[in-house]
């Protein structure tokens, strides 16, 4: 995304064409209506309370998905959530091998939406955080690296990693519809 | 593995994220080879799944109403002020406007009194002051008749201190009318009347001369016509003969 000028550019005339998507990634890390609104809520009060300190030329989708994340991720469902769930400690490492699993993604791709839905709300945090940003909100490396604050090298080994963690979600629906 | 170093690098490729040199590259290979062009083609199936899988949640009406309404506070503040701002300019807008349309008027109506006093001046150092000499007004309303468009009274000077000289021709702003020269204690005062159109846009029902004149001067509209008074006689004089046109 390009720089924003902020002289041109109201912080509203900004920030409400991402209500939908914030909503709807607020949603997906706190698993629930209420603490979602609250979240967004406070992710725009936190947002307009420092625009004047938004960089130019630095970018505003990023910069508002990185308010919401820190403020899950302070509140107490998003402690609760961190906690349970370790890091990967090689994160930075070599790429996951790819497996050779092509009729099973073919047919995953085909499962019924619910059941993936189902997956990726059983993902942990930061891989079910990743993809959204990558699958849904069609971010670029940067932007989640960004959004995340972390190396591009770890983007892309945590989204690798995701999408396995995905497939091995989904594997056993699908085993079981072939039998 | 067939192809392991390509797979691996995969999904990069369908997030768009390998340099231009290494798509063109990956392009060649997945159109070349059917193992990474389906693994291809599933993996992006899967991506638009999830795509839309995780499109899922959609704010309340009701909850964008409240967000909006805490975020535009700050808009709305500014549309005040911007109302203010509007305000003042319209006040100082209409102030200005004003001040220059009195401004202009009053330098107008300075202009048709320094006329008046001119063509008062010119009269008095006129070698023939008067083209109808009369002291009869009897004499002196019917000179007028055909030569101005419009009629006018004289009033009745009996029992007063003033005596009527004559009349003449006078224009003012390329309109004729009518002036009358009276004398009281050897003060020479002129009365003009003109159509009040000829004045109106300029000269209010009943328009107070300026204080600067070297003269007394009163003026008036009365059924159409514009009178003005115009001497150095005393202001008291002046009035008394106004006065005598206005009862008239």
């Amino acid at each position: 995304m390009v720089g924003v000028n902020l002289q041109s550019a109201s912080f509203e005339e900004l920030a409400m064409p991402l209500f939908d998507q914030l909503y709807n990634f607020a949603h997906w890390l706190t698993q629930n209506r209420e603490e979602s609104e609250d979240l967004v809520q406070e992710t725009y009060a936190k947002a307009l309370r420092g625009f004047s300190s938004f960089q130019l030329g630095t970018n505003f989708r990023a910069w508002m998905y990185r308010i919401l994340r820190n403020t899950f991720l302070t509140s107490r469902t998003g402690l609760r959530a961190t906690s349970t769930v370790p890091l990967d400690s090689d994160e930075d490492g070599a790429e996951l091998a790819i497996e050779a699993d092509t009729p099973e993604t073919i047919l995953m791709s085909r499962s019924n939406s619910q059941q993936l839905q189902n997956a990726i709300e059983n993902l942990p945090l930061h891989y079910r955080e990743i993809l959204l940003l990558c699958e849904v909100e069609e971010m670029s490396y940067q932007e989640i690296a960004e959004t995340l604050s972390i190396p591009i090298g770890t983007v892309m080994s945590r989204l690798s990693r995701a999408r396995k963690t995905l497939r091995d979600e989904l594997r056993p629906q699908f085993e079981q519809r072939m039998n | 593995m067939v192809c392991e170093s390509w797979k691996a690098k995969l999904d990069i490729y369908l997030d768009g994220e390998l340099s231009e040199h290494e798509m063109r590259t990956f392009d060649a290979h997945v159109r070349s080879c059917p193992s990474c062009s389906a693994d291809a083609l599933a993996r992006t199936q899967m991506k638009r799944a999830i795509h839309l899988a995780g499109k899922r949640f959609i704010p309340t009406a009701d909850f964008r109403r409240r967000l909006q309404q805490s975020v535009a506070p700050k808009r709305r503040r500014s549309f005040q002020f911007g109302w203010v701002f509007a305000a003042v300019a319209a006040v100082i807008l209409v102030v200005g406007i004003s001040t220059v349309n009195y401004l202009r008027i009053q330098s107008a109506r300075n202009q048709v009194f320094s006329e008046i006093a001119d063509l008062h001046v010119a009269t008095l150092a006129s070698a023939s002051p008067v083209d109808v000499v009369s002291t009869d007004r009897h004499t002196v309303k019917p000179w007028f008749q055909g030569r101005i468009p419009f009629a006018f009274n004289l009033p009745e000077l009996q029992n007063s201190e003033f005596t009527l000289e004559g009349g003449r021709m006078a224009y003012l702003e390329q309109t004729p009318g009518a002036q009358l020269i009276y004398d009281v204690r050897k003060h020479h005062i002129s009365v003009f009347i003109f159509p009040d159109a000829s004045t109106r846009t300029r000269l209010t029902e009943n328009s107070v001369s300026p204080k600067q004149l070297p003269f007394n001067m009163q003026t008036w509209s009365q059924r159409g016509l514009r009178y003005f008074v115009i001497g150095d006689a005393g202001a008291s004089d002046i009035d008394s003969l106004a006065k005598l046109f206005k009862a008239d």
